[in-house]
Formats: C-alpha cells, structure tokens, sequence
C-alpha cells in the first residue's frame, strides 16, 4: 500500500529548458533550465524583480513563454492549452501570494470549488465534509469555514489558500511567498505546517521565497534566480561554495548571518 | 482508469463484522464507496486496510468516519496511512461550509428591518457627504492655492473631450428619429413644416440634456464609483488621509466641478447635433433645404428654451457627479461591493436626474417659458 502512488524516487516532475521570457524589449528569462524531483521542497530565491513569479506563472501555464520546453509530471505545458484541461491541473495546487480566494464564497465553499469541478458526482455533504477537515488540516478554527475571506486576517487567507490548494490531495504545490506579510510566529507555524503536509502527504513543493528562515527550516534544495538564468540548485552550504558575489551577499549578510544562527541552535537543541 | 474503492463485511464474531477495504481510497475512487459506508446498517469492529493499493487525504477521513462512529479499530494501515490517520484523527468536520442563513420567516423581517436602520444610516451618509464637500470647498476658498488644477483638467477631459462622440452620434440619430416620426404624425395635419418647432424645441430643452445626463451617468457616474471604490479597497484613502491630503478635496471636488461645468456643454453639443441630424432629414426626406432648417430652428425657437437646457444641464451634472463619488466613498469590504455601489450610482443619478426634470418642466412652464 502507498500514499498517492508517487514515492520519493528523486524523479523530475517539473523540468524546464531553455526557457525564454520576453516582455517588450526586455528579456526576463534567457535560456533558463531547472529540475525539480520529486518529493523535494525547493525554494527559489532572487532580487526583486528577477522574475520569480514570471517563472512560476510559466510552469503553471499563465504565462506562454517566448520560447523553451517545461514539463510538469510528465506532460508538455508549453505544448497545451491551460483552458482545455492537459489532465496535470488537478494533480497540483497553487497558493498564490495574496490567498486569491473567491471573495463572493465562504473559505468552505472556496476549498469545494475544484472538488465540484473535478468531481461533480460526490455527495454534497461529503464535498461538504472535505472541504471542512482540509480546511481545520491547515490549522485554522473550525468557525473559519463558513466565514468569508473578507473576515480573515491576512495570515488566515494563506492558510484558506494553502486548504483550497490542497483540495485535490496534489503531488504537486506551488507556495508563492508564503510567509510574506506574516508575523514571525505565524511564519514558522506556516513554515512547519508547510514541512508536515510535504511529509504527510508525500507532496513536492515549488516555494519562492524571500524568507531566509524559510530557506534554513524547509528546503531540501534552493535554486537561485539572477542573470535572466538558475545561477546555482543545491543545498545553502552548497550555494555558498559556489562564491558568487550575490549569492554570499544574500546568506553572509547580517539577515542571512541570523536566520543560520537560528537555524544551528534549532539543530543542536 | 483506477480500480474503484470496494468493501466486504466479513464476520468477526460476537455479533460484529469486519470491514475489508480495497482498491484506491483516493477521491478521484471513492465517491461510491462513501455513499455506501455512510447507510451501513452493520456494526462494524474492526477495519482491515491490508488490501488497499492507494490512500490520500479523503481516503483517510472516511475510513477514520467509519471508525468513530461504529468505535471500531483499523488495522493492516501501512505507515503513509498511520500519518495521515495522525493528521486527521483530531479533527471533527461535521456541518455545513455555506454561510450561515435563517429561516425565510426570520430572514424577511431582518431584511425589512436592516432597510428601514440603513435608510436612516443613508440618510445620515449622505448628510455627512454633503458636509464634507462643504468643508472642503471652504477650505479650497481660503487657499486657492491648493486646489488641484490639474486633477479638474484631467477629470475635465475625462467626462467632457473623451464623451464627444458617443454624445455626438446618439444626439444626431436622436434627432434624425424624433424629425423622421414627428414629420409622419405632422403631415396628418398637413404641418409637416412644424417638424422644425418640433425638433428645435424638444431637444434643447428637453432631450439634448436628459440624455447627455443619462450617458454619463452610464460613462462617468460609474467610472467615479468604480475608481474612488477601488481606491478605497486598496487602502489608497485612507494612505492620504494620513499623510494629510484631503480625499475629498483632491478627488470628489475636481470630478464634481469636471462634471457640472461639461455637463454644460456637452448638453448644448447634444442638441445641435440633435438639430443638424432633424436638418438632415429635413434636407432629404421633407424637402426643406439644410440651411432653411437651422434658420427656421433661430425663428422658432424661443431663447428660453435655451436656457432651459443650460440651467438643468449643470444640475443634473452635479446629480451624476454626486451619486457616483458618494457610492464610490461608501465601499468597505470585498470587490463585490465595488459593483453593487457602481451599480446604485447610476441607477440612483438616473432615477433622480428624471425625477428633478419633471419638476423643471413643471416650474419653467409655471414662470411663463413654457
């Protein structure tokens, strides 16, 4: 017996090659390759501007790349059109920045949306039933359910967010920033809940982040965007071995100097 | 295609049975295995995974429903599934994820009862407006200095230049269908030439205004209450309110007096375009040349009537103006509310644009410009 027939066998489930963004005159991609395997959390870090998002909108199918090849779980994304279902939509969940939760529909009813859409023949009351224990998984209370997102403090929306993402049980989830905006406390509780589910659910997860903690707690690899290209993948200690002056910027910094002296007390405790 | 989930009672003696389940218990498998589990008549002592091929999240949560409620154990669960069992065991999911809604005979009330409180708080809100806009104007007066020239300009061009030729091409198909029907019910009489009186008259003082005040309503009325509403989601309000800048008075002042000033003008340009499209009728359909027309239309038509459209025009400007920034600033909550209040801006200025010019009408006519 196995959880969701996908094991951690290291295989790629995103591979992107050559990848090509252009807006105008302005290229924010050139020949961008990265590998993601499966049952990994990798974070991909980068100046502000350096098209972290714009990535993730291509792997995902909302932003038709000017050229280059991306594979999700074994299918050709750039090959497909989102709006005719290429099958792969719901075997993964996105979580994008601001929660982007229906504002007309209680969470509840927001976690039921792709269960309707993929399965119209459950029950009601056992879509119902879903959507509520999804929804108490990431750790809000039991009254969040039939609240509206308008309701919810900002930290409360990721995790709405994170339950509609995981509505379907995905293999695959994609985090855009998701401790952005939260407070310390309730980052690290997302940050853990974020490493429970991967474990308890054998997920991937893609996770773009400027949360050095995030790096430190979660990530089994991090990828780091500069230069329109993945610079360097690979563990922090790795990244740092590889001596590029923005990436020692990035984790010798005092930021960066602090999340690491954490991160080694947590170890050692 | 998977293999659907299945179950088999087995007996376990003392009176109870086992469950056996099998298959995918994942939700793309499950939902008639679930239907069944839910009416099962049984008591059910124990739960036997060993055969299951695939277990998610769901999976997990019908099997642990079942063994809640018939208190029974699970056992053959591989450690994937004692994990999820782990995440799942301390949560009760039972009810409803839909708002929460009363009864019909306590939800009428409660809905006449929150109008009849709102009215007054729309009362009261509208006041309050009104107040603001006062104080604001005031303080524009002391310092002129302040007041934002270039937001009126903007705003000017917005609802006036940009509103030309819409306004343009509905006044002259306006006017070429009241010179065509008029002319039709005219002849009757033999008095096809008062087809000039009747398109003179009709669109300056009445129709170039109404319907200029209609259309931006639709273009402009909308637009206040869509852009101050969303500016107001977005926290851009209360972003000046705390740097010290007025909301009021650097965006409800230059779209009220950007309204009423083209209000003006674009109801005068209605009605001649109004009348150039009668003259084009004239010209080809009733024999009367061009230029005859529009000199018959300065014989004709009294001064007043003039005035008449250019004293309601302003008025209904500031209507239009009034109702779209006072809807836009009353926004709190979701992107839904962005609609409903845009909505109400235009329905509202319509409704009282029509309202106020029967009563021009009747008071114009009362002073003798009838």
């Amino acid at each position: 017996m196995k959880v969701n027939a996908h094991p951690d066998d290291g295989q790629p489930v995103i591979v992107v090659e050559g990848l090509v963004n252009t807006f105008g005159e302005h290229a924010v991609h050139d020949g961008l390759d990265l590998t993601v395997r499966r049952g990994e959390i990798l974070g991909v870090v980068g100046g502000s501007g350096t098209g972290k998002s714009v990535l993730m909108r291509s792997i995902i199918g909302l932003q038709r790349p000017s050229a280059g090849r991306i594979d999700v779980l074994g299918r050709c994304i750039t090959e497909s059109d989102l709006e005719q279902g290429i099958g792969v939509r719901r075997r993964w969940g996105i979580l994008f920045q601001g929660g982007a939760l229906f504002s007309t529909l209680t969470v509840g009813e927001n976690v039921e949306v792709p269960i309707k859409k993929y399965y119209p023949d459950l029950d009601p009351e056992f879509r119902a039933e879903i959507a509520r224990y999804k929804v108490m998984l990431t750790g809000l209370p039991e009254d969040a359910v039939q609240k509206f997102p308008s309701e919810l403090s900002g930290g409360m929306k990721k995790r709405a967010g994170l339950a509609r993402a995981l509505a379907l049980d995905p293999e695959l989830l994609f985090l855009d920033e998701p401790t952005a905006g939260l407070d310390p406390i309730g980052a690290a509780k997302f940050d853990r809940l974020t490493r429970e589910l991967k474990e308890t659910l054998g997920l991937t997860v893609f996770l773009i982040t400027h949360d050095l903690d995030t790096l430190y707690e979660i990530c089994d690899r991090v990828a780091v965007i500069a230069e329109k290209k993945i610079i360097a993948i690979g563990t922090i200690p790795e990244l740092i071995a590889t001596g590029h002056p923005w990436i020692e910027e990035y984790f010798n910094g005092p930021r960066g100097r602090s999340a690491q002296a954490t991160h080694m007390r947590g170890d050692s405790a | 295609m998977q293999s659907a989930a299945q179950y088999l009672l087995e007996d376990a003696g003392e009176g109870g049975q086992r469950l056996v389940l099998s298959g995918h218990l994942t939700l793309a498998a499950i939902g008639p295995l679930e239907r069944a589990l839910r009416t099962l008549e049984t008591s059910v002592t124990a739960i036997d995974l060993a055969e299951v091929e695939e277990i998610d999240t769901v999976g997990a949560w019908v099997v642990l429903r079942v063994a809640r409620e018939h208190d029974s154990a699970i056992t053959g669960a591989s450690p994937e599934a004692e994990r999820l069992f782990a995440a799942l065991r301390d949560i009760d999911a039972e009810g409803d994820t839909h708002p929460h809604r009363l009864p019909m005979w306590e939800r009428v009330p409660l809905a006449v009862g929150e109008k009849v409180f709102g009215a007054r708080g729309g009362v009261y809100g509208v006041v309050a407006f009104f107040g603001q806009i006062l104080i604001a104007a005031a303080s524009l007066l002391r310092r002129p200095r302040r007041f934002p020239f270039k937001a009126l300009i903007h705003q000017m061009e917005l609802v006036g230049v940009t509103a030309l030729p819409i306004i343009g091409l509905m006044s002259f198909l306006i006017g070429i269908v009241i010179a065509q029907q008029g002319s039709v019910q005219l002849e009757q009489f033999g008095a096809e030439a008062l087809t000039v009186n009747l398109v003179g008259r009709i669109t300056l003082r009445e129709l170039g205004v109404l319907m200029t005040a209609i259309m931006v309503a639709g273009r402009s009325g909308s637009a206040f209450a869509a852009q101050l509403g969303t500016m107001k989601l977005t926290e851009e309000i209360d972003a000046m309110r705390t740097i010290g800048i007025s909301p009021v008075e650097v965006l409800v002042i230059p779209r009220i007096l950007a309204a009423t000033f083209m209000m003006i003008l674009l109801g005068f340009f209605a009605a001649l375009m109004a009348i150039i499209g009668g003259a084009v009728v004239g010209q080809f359909a009733l024999g009367i040349p061009f230029f005859t027309f529009l000199l018959r239309i300065q014989e004709v038509v009294p001064t007043h009537d003039l005035w008449v459209g250019l004293i309601k025009a302003p008025v209904f400007g500031l209507i239009v103006a009034l109702a779209g920034c006072f809807h836009g600033m009353q926004v709190h909550g979701n992107s839904e509310e962005v609609g409903r209040r845009t909505t109400m801006a235009v329905v509202s200025a319509i409704f009282a644009v029509i309202v106020l010019d029967a009563f021009f009408a009747v008071f114009f006519t009362e002073i003798g410009w009838g």
